[in-house]
């Protein structure tokens, strides 16, 4: 199910503006991986172009490979459609749909993929997703309700149900604590650490000390000044990015220097 | 640092304490705004009362006459006058809004979220453009060239088609049916509902269509779960908008359509219902006394037709509004 994601000097443009430039990097699967660095670095970007989420905005554009277990994403004849089916992706603010109910929010993917599915199927993967998701026991009983009241943290667990309701391979997390408060942000670390048994997450965060405490590989990426592209710098294990990083850059970034 | 940071308005000799002296003189234009938007506010509402009480108070007479001496004048009696051509009014926009809003909405679908970006903005131009031309000149493009034109497609109709109710009868010789009109009333609500219709896409949470993309959603599964239910209310809005616009249309139907005072669903035939804005154009000019009095009084038929439209949109609107992309 989880799977290994591999880039090969992958550049990512924006029309003529090249954000990211030659990033290569393995992502190993059942682990977390963050992406840490100051903004506009383009780890978010980055971040999009593993699910092929970059090129919906336009203009945008890749060149290189990124291989999910070996599948390069970016291959001829390959529907980005099927990729983000593979791959799912958290945001940086909650995006449930609001004009649908919890459980319908839940199979939003599904009833994209296999309309199909018997409702006692349905009712199980609502809950499993749910439950996966750590928000079972708080919306159990109103799962036909949109669920507009839900906290901010609740919100954000509810997209995480969706996502993984797919069963995807991966699972792309963009900054997704940014708008929630510290007791939801901890559930949703929990959450991930959960997660990592089953699914390859990379998450991307402003947050350091969350990187150093949820993350168990740590890539750093920087820019060398407005205007030129993002650049990984380096990546390893998270607890020597944090005390012993190779570059000095990314000492400076970790101790607070700069960023 | 700190004597910066006070505002201009605020920094001129002591400041007043709460309640004291005379008002800062910055909030004039607060209060000036707020009476003026009052104002504004309640002058629609003066004008719809003034309308109300002219259409109630010059067609009384007709309402409340008695039934014989309408009759013994020639005009009949008031509702059962009437009614053909309220029938006339509705059916005639239902149609044209049947006609115009799967295309109003697939034009402003295609300028918001498919065509590019080169080719939207020309295309928007345009839809306004139809917005301006004078009622007048669709009226006669589709009395002298869309009538005769439609005449082949409404006999194949009628020929293979002629089973179903809408298309029986023997098909008018001048192609001057309320078909006709109705598609010229659907050309004239056109661009009034897709430029509504393209705001409201445009205006969809990026954030949505995201996650209806990053969930494996094609453009068109997208448009379905983030653009369409966020638009709802709008699109409701747009349409109601244009069901006014047909409903109230006068010149496009009195040239199109020579209608008689009949109630007939069949759309292809020669003895097509009248509209009450056509009725009231027709015959205004030779009215005098009670006539004068009936006209005004189907005036007031079609206010009341519209007043009620409005309201069921609004409630249509509103029913489901926990669910709207308002939260």
């Amino acid at each position: 199910m989880s799977k290994r994601i591999e880039t090969t000097d992958l550049n990512v443009y924006y029309s003529d503006f090249r954000a990211v430039e030659d990033v290569t990097i393995t992502i190993q699967p059942r682990a977390i991986t963050a992406f840490i660095g100051p903004s506009g670095c383009g780890k978010s970007t980055f971040l999009r172009t593993l699910n092929r989420m970059h090129e919906v905005i336009p203009g945008a554009r890749v060149e290189g490979e990124v291989l999910l277990d070996g599948e390069n994403l970016y291959g001829a004849g390959v529907d980005p459609v099927r990729v983000r089916r593979q791959v799912g992706m958290v945001f940086q603010r909650p995006n449930p749909f609001p004009t649908m109910s919890i459980r319908e929010n839940v199979l939003a993917g599904i009833k994209l993929n296999f309309s199909r599915m018997p409702k006692g199927e349905q009712d199980d993967l609502v809950e499993r997703s749910l439950r996966s998701a750590n928000l079972w026991e708080e919306v159990k009983n109103r799962l036909g309700l949109p669920g507009s009241g839900l906290s901010g943290g609740q919100q954000q667990r509810r997209c995480i149900a969706r996502a993984i309701a797919m069963a995807p391979a991966v699972l792309l997390m963009d900054e997704p604590c940014s708008a929630l408060d510290p007791i939801s942000t901890l559930a949703i670390e929990d959450l991930m650490s959960e997660l990592k048994e089953k699914y390859t997450i990379v998450i991307v965060t402003h947050n350091m000390q969350q990187a150093a405490r949820v993350s168990d590989t740590t890539a750093f990426f920087n820019i060398a000044g407005t205007g030129s592209p993002g650049r990984l710098i380096e990546s390893g294990p998270t607890d020597k990015i944090f005390s012993t990083p190779d570059v000095q850059a990314t000492e400076d970034y970790i101790s607070g220097r700069f960023g | 640092m700190t004597q910066k940071l006070t505002r201009p308005g605020t920094s001129r000799g002591a400041e007043p304490g709460p309640g004291t002296g005379a008002p800062d003189p910055k909030r004039r234009g607060d209060r000036v705004f707020r009476g003026f938007a009052m104002g504004a506010g309640i002058l629609i509402l003066v004008i719809l009362a003034l309308v109300a009480a002219f259409l109630l108070i010059q067609g009384s007479p007709a309402l409340f006459a008695d039934p014989a001496k309408l009759i013994s004048q020639g005009y009949g009696e008031f509702l059962p006058w009437v009614l053909p051509y309220a029938f006339g009014t509705v059916w005639a926009a239902i149609l044209a809004l049947v006609l115009a809003v799967p295309v109003a909405v697939g034009i402003a679908l295609f300028i918001s979220h498919y065509s590019p970006r080169r080719l939207a903005q020309p295309l928007g131009y345009v839809i306004d453009l139809l917005a301006a031309v004078p009622s007048v000149v669709f009226g006669l493009w589709g009395s002298l060239v869309l009538a005769p034109a439609a005449r082949p497609l409404y006999e194949w109709l009628s020929a293979n088609l002629g089973f179903i109710p809408l298309f029986s009868g023997t098909v008018s010789g001048t192609g001057r049916t309320i078909f006709t009109a109705a598609i010229v009333l659907a050309t004239m609500v056109l661009p009034i509902i897709t430029s509504m219709c393209r705001e409201v896409f445009l205006q969809a949470p990026r954030l949505h269509e995201e996650a209806a993309l990053a969930l494996g959603a094609t453009r068109w599964e997208m448009v379905k779960m983030a653009v369409f239910p966020f638009a709802r209310p709008g699109i409701i809005a747009a349409v109601m908008l244009g069901l006014g616009r047909a409903l109230g249309e006068t010149m496009a139907v009195t040239m199109v359509l020579s209608g008689t005072r009949n109630i007939t669903f069949e759309l292809l035939t020669s003895e097509n219902p009248n509209t009450i804005a056509a009725t009231v154009a027709q015959n205004f000019p030779e009215a005098f006394g009670l006539k004068t009095s009936q006209l005004i009084a189907a005036g007031l038929v079609l206010f009341l037709i519209t007043l009620v439209v409005n309201m069921i949109a609004r409630w249509i609107v509103s029913r489901r509004a926990e669910f709207s992309g308002a939260n």
